[in-house]
């Protein structure tokens, strides 16, 4: 079964969203990033979604499970590199990702956290 | 019944076609259809020629229905003067008088000799070609609006750069669904490409602000927040402000200032930056 990498990187972990993702998928990340939360005991979550051109409502809402699921174990998810089409898809479906910090890309998450540097 | 019963009144108005196109060429001075200060007598003669032998080589074929391809030659001939016509500011009455001026030396000259029922047809003919012109006449005013209308959407977007990492919109005019669908779709594009972390959509131009507006307003900060950008809305007059809050309308999580330079200020200092006066102790060159 597809399994959505998750890497640390430093401090934090990195999840890269990619391609085709199925129910199994999301529920098998929730999962893994939970477990890997606690292990690694990482603070900070970088949600990578540079490469998802097109979103629907479950992704949508994938993303506010997986930052309360962070948030539940104390770390918090920066979603990083929404693509414009991808922006106004979800502002037109009502999901506006109240609460959860944004960035223009990977890097500025970086920048954002005050981790940057330390790369 | 076929229009050329007789094929020797076909040859006849094949004849006569020097003198058919210059009545008709008189019928429309006559009419005040011919605006010498929108054409010049050699163009007109030269259009009426063209459409008048493609009015004869249609008729020719029998076929009574302006619609089918034995018309399309005469129907791309007047497609081609309406088109031209709507675009050079001629009035639609004058662009149907156009076609209804040649029905008179048409049927003056078939009246010696057709009877009554050829006459008809003819006239008929005639009187569809005209409204078929009519309405390609419209459809050429209307391909005009929709030009204008998408033009005037591409020059009421400007992205602009105030400074790295702060772009700002000035709106102009009414925001409605399609204008808001461009402005976030510009925005968000240039927030992309330019990597700035704040954008200011000033509506000091924007005349009115109603729910939808406001709304529209609302989803466009979202996108821009879900991007990872920040946006201030600037240049809320003190009426508009009013309007807002009368229409019970807030606009929450958006940070709004009442001038350009008051959001511009605010842009800079989120950066880490600030404007001071030159020479005020912190400028590092001499």
């Amino acid at each position: 079964m597809d399994r959505v990498p998750i890497n640390k990187v430093g401090d934090f972990l990195l999840v890269s969203l990619q391609g085709d993702i199925h129910d199994a998928v999301a529920l098998a990340l929730q999962e893994d990033l939970g477990n890997r939360i606690v292990s690694t005991r990482a603070r900070l979550i970088l949600l990578d979604i540079s490469a998802l051109q097109i979103v629907d409502s479950f992704i949508g809402r994938l993303i506010g499970d997986i930052a309360a699921i962070a948030r539940l174990l104390d770390a918090e998810v920066i979603v990083a590199g929404m693509q414009p089409a991808v922006a106004i898809t979800l502002v037109e479906l009502g999901l506006d990702l109240k609460g959860i910090r944004t960035a223009l890309s990977v890097e500025s998450a970086l920048a954002m956290a005050g981790i940057g540097a330390r790369i | 019944m076929p229009v050329n019963s007789s094929s020797s009144r076909l040859d006849q108005l094949h004849t006569r076609s020097d003198d058919i196109l210059a009545r008709w060429i008189a019928e429309q001075k006559a009419s005040g259809a011919a605006r010498p200060d929108l054409i010049s007598e050699a163009d007109l003669g030269r259009q009426c020629s063209e459409v008048l032998s493609a009015f004869l080589g249609a008729l020719g074929s029998g076929s009574t229905d302006v619609m089918g391809p034995a018309w399309e030659g005469m129907r791309s001939s007047l497609r081609s003067v309406s088109t031209s016509r709507a675009r050079s500011g001629w009035k639609p009455s004058e662009t149907v008088l156009f076609v209804l001026s040649l029905k008179y030396p048409v049927i003056d000259l078939l009246e010696k000799s057709a009877n009554l029922d050829e006459v008809i047809a003819i006239e008929r003919l005639i009187d569809r070609l005209a409204l078929f012109t009519a309405d390609l006449y419209q459809q050429g005013r209307e391909d005009v609006i929709l030009r204008q209308q998408s033009e005037l959407l591409e020059l009421s977007t400007p992205v602009v750069k105030l400074w790295e990492g702060v772009l700002a919109l000035p709106i102009i005019g009414t925001l409605d669904s399609e204008r808001t669908q461009v402005v976030m779709e510009t925005l968000l594009k240039a927030l992309v490409d330019t990597g700035s972390m704040i954008a200011i959509l000033d509506i000091t131009d924007v005349p009115t602000v109603d729910t939808r507006v406001a709304q529209h307003l609302i989803q466009t900060v979202s996108a821009a927040r879900l991007m990872g950008a920040e946006c201030f809305i600037s240049g809320i007059r003190p009426q508009i402000a009013q309007t807002i809050v009368h229409l019970g309308v807030a606009l929450p999580d958006v940070t709004t200032k009442a001038t350009l330079a008051d959001a511009f200020a605010a842009a800079l200092g989120r950066l880490g930056r600030a404007v001071v006066p030159a020479g005020s102790g912190s400028m590092r060159t001499p």
